[in-house]
């Protein structure tokens, strides 16, 4: 603020000075020239006549000549004075409208508006640097669960485009350098409501830069950083970083997953859905020989996680020395047939198309498809903008970078025990997931299922510690059931208890009894959590669910019923 | 030599001479006292003031303060001037001349704190 107010006057200093000496100017002259008054007698304009005249002939208001008509002399010299004040006027004008129009100027407001918006933050919110395809995605979906978001990024159109979206919260976004600390500071990060820091900007140098930087200005906060480079992801790691997210070996897990047990895919791919995002078919890929176009660090993960698999991969790589590929690999774009045949796309079963560019993994996707139909295709698309494009392709799955983290990050905040169910998940077989799987399905309609955990705790669950002071159990069975209709169950599946002292049960049984500090994960359709919401924190409800008798509320009743427990 | 400092001084240095040629003389004597003398004050104390905007060093910031005490005053005394010769009927009288020139000469003293400032400044100003 105070900033704007120095660069306004010190820019108005020559304007205002061009102003105050045309109009004394004009003045003395308009006192000088002889008049005459209204008896032909000579007579000169007093100051304050002149002064009353100038104005408003300056502003070319023009009230006429006053108080006597003029002499001659006295019209020539308010001819001057007439273009003398107008023009410097203008000039003023022009000046003031040029500094409000200026970039430099214009950067200056928007910085004094983000600091006074950072100022007033009373609630916690997540610093986010870096707003491409995974960076949007975060901050819509923090908004829509009420997470705020304060975000910095180079590019103006984007922080532009984001202030026009009508978020749930508000965001204060800057478009600024983000390897420069100050930046960081000025956007919260050493405020005590700063949660944690995300790093999301396409360039693993800048993360890096933006990790250290809050590391060492405010240590305490957990940083989560993108990174898509081994040895920048083993920098961050080194002083402390504490979650790194590279999309593409996340993908390849998951992707090494589907074949060795396809219902474990599921139910990742169930627990880390979006809102509102529909349910997605999913067919197992095949076994047996795939061909891989481009050997990138994208390429490089997949055949990694394949190999381990037991899944042989055919490289087709433009630059085979350079990228390094193994021996036997196809030199060539993908794109064109005769690669493909090189590659023996007669007996491969699947095609992944893993190039940076999108273009060409979509042309390589259909020249394969033209020569053998039932391929099994995979492509990684590398810009969200793309998307209408990759659905029309109709490609059996589609890698997306911003996805992958975006998602990540979600379930990191909004739902930290998902991270541990999901650990846990990993050392069980594919049996076992093939029950879940099935369970899950069993209560579901036709959207994924949401997930959310439930704390017993004073403020989540108010009723449950009232019951407990009755000297009553409550089950997990008593918090599934509808709270509406007492014989059925809601549509929810509890995945994971974590126990105040830190003992984990994997899917817990219905007759578990919860105790203080449990923290249990849920999964189901998404009224499931507002009804289970509403047992937790009424306690008749709960009480008629876990003794099956309507107690009085009222004082009165009480008495008369014969209950004096409350 | 910074042209910006002399036309700087040059400023600052005129107010005040103008303002104490228009003070000098009996209080209450309206032929002792120019009010074209008045009027040229009046515009190189403006001109002054706003030759102090943004300036964001400490000594600035009071320059400027003391130019605005000297307009405030110089302003004062003008309308004072435009009511008793124009607003009223007895027009200029000896008391209203007293109070004009009074008030024009508290604005001299903040002309005066003006350039003892200056002349402190440019005498710590070794180069």
């Amino acid at each position: 603020m105070k900033n704007i107010v120095y660069l306004l006057l010190r820019r108005m200093r020559l304007p205002l000075i061009v102003i105050i000496l045309s109009y004394s100017v004009s003045i003395l002259g308009l006192v000088f020239m002889p008049g005459i008054d209204d008896q032909g007698r000579p007579w000169h304009m007093s100051l304050f006549h002149a002064f009353y005249f100038v104005s408003f002939m300056a502003s070319t208001i023009g009230f006429g000549e006053i108080p006597y008509p003029f002499t001659n002399a006295q019209r020539l010299w308010t001819t001057l004075a007439m273009y003398l004040t107008v023009i410097s006027w203008l000039y003023a004008i022009g000046s003031l409208l040029a500094l409000l129009q200026e970039p430099a100027f214009k950067r200056v407001v928007a910085y004094a508006k983000f600091t006074r918006a950072i100022k007033k933050i009373k609630e916690p919110f997540y610093l986010l640097c870096g707003l491409g395809d995974a960076g949007q995605l975060v901050v819509r979906e923090l908004a829509e669960d009420d997470i705020m978001c304060v975000v910095v990024d180079r590019n103006d159109q984007r922080v532009e485009s984001l202030q026009l979206e009508n978020l749930r919260v508000p965001t204060p976004a800057l478009c600024a350098d983000v390897t420069d600390s100050s930046t960081l500071l000025a956007a919260g990060l050493a405020r005590a409501e700063c949660a944690g820091v995300i790093a999301l900007t396409g360039i693993d140098h800048i993360n890096l830069n933006i990790a250290i930087s809050s590391k060492l200005l405010a240590p305490e906060l957990p940083v989560i950083c993108r990174s898509e480079l081994h040895d920048s992801a083993d920098n961050m790691a080194s002083f402390g970083t504490d979650y790194i997210i590279n999309p593409f070996d996340t993908f390849a897990e998951r992707f090494a997953m589907m074949f060795q047990s396809p219902s474990m895919y599921l139910v990742y791919e169930w627990m880390t859905s979006l809102h509102e995002a529909p349910l997605t078919e999913f067919s197992a890929p095949p076994r047996g020989t795939w061909i891989l176009c481009g050997y990138g660090r994208f390429g490089k993960a997949v055949r990694r996680a394949l190999s381990f698999k037991g899944i042989q991969t055919v490289i087709v790589e433009l630059d085979t020395v350079g990228t390094g590929a193994p021996e036997g690999a196809v030199t060539g774009r993908g794109t064109e047939a005769f690669t493909l045949h090189e590659a023996g796309i007669d007996q491969a079963v699947g095609i992944i198309a893993g190039t940076d560019d999108d273009a060409n993994n979509l042309s390589i996707i259909m020249t394969a498809v033209d020569m053998k139909e039932d391929l099994y295709t995979v492509a990684r698309q590398n810009l969200r903008a793309n998307d209408a494009i990759f659905n029309a392709a109709d490609i059996d799955l589609v890698m997306q970078s911003g996805m992958i983290i975006g998602r990540r990050i979600i379930d990191l905040l909004t739902n930290p025990l998902l991270g541990d169910f999901l650990r846990l998940a990993r050392a069980q077989n594919e049996a076992w997931a093939n029950v879940l799987v099935s369970r899950i399905a069993g209560i579901l309609t036709d959207a994924p299922p949401e997930t959310w955990t439930l704390t017993v705790s004073l403020r989540q669950t108010p009723s449950i510690l009232e019951v407990f002071s009755t000297g009553q159990e409550v089950t997990l069975a008593h918090l599934t059931t509808d709270p509406r209709a007492t014989g059925h169950r809601l549509p929810c599946v509890p995945l994971y208890i974590r126990h105040q002292n830190h003992l984990e049960v994997l899917l817990p049984d219905d007759d578990l009894p919860l105790q203080f500090g449990d923290q249990v994960l849920f999964c189901g359709q998404r009224d499931a959590e507002t009804h289970m919401r509403w047992t937790a924190q009424n306690f008749h409800a709960l009480n008629f669910i876990v003794t099956g008798y309507d107690r009085p509320s009222g004082a009165v009743w009480r008495l008369l019923s014969g209950d004096r427990t409350g | 030599m910074n042209l910006e400092k002399v036309i700087f001084a040059f400023f600052i240095v005129l107010s005040l001479t103008l303002n104490f040629g228009f003070f000098i003389g009996e209080l209450d004597n309206p032929n002792h006292h120019n009010v074209y003398e008045l009027f040229a004050a009046l515009v190189v104390s403006l001109i002054a003031t706003v030759m102090k905007f943004g300036d964001r060093a400490h000594i600035g910031a009071v320059l400027l303060a003391t130019s605005l005490v000297a307009d405030l005053q110089l302003i004062a005394a003008v309308i004072v001037w435009a009511i008793s010769e124009h607003g009223t009927v007895t027009g200029m009288t000896p008391m209203v001349m007293s109070s004009i020139v009074s008030l024009s000469g508290g604005a001299l003293l903040a002309n005066i704190t003006s350039v003892v400032i200056l002349v402190t400044e440019t005498v710590m100003f070794r180069r």
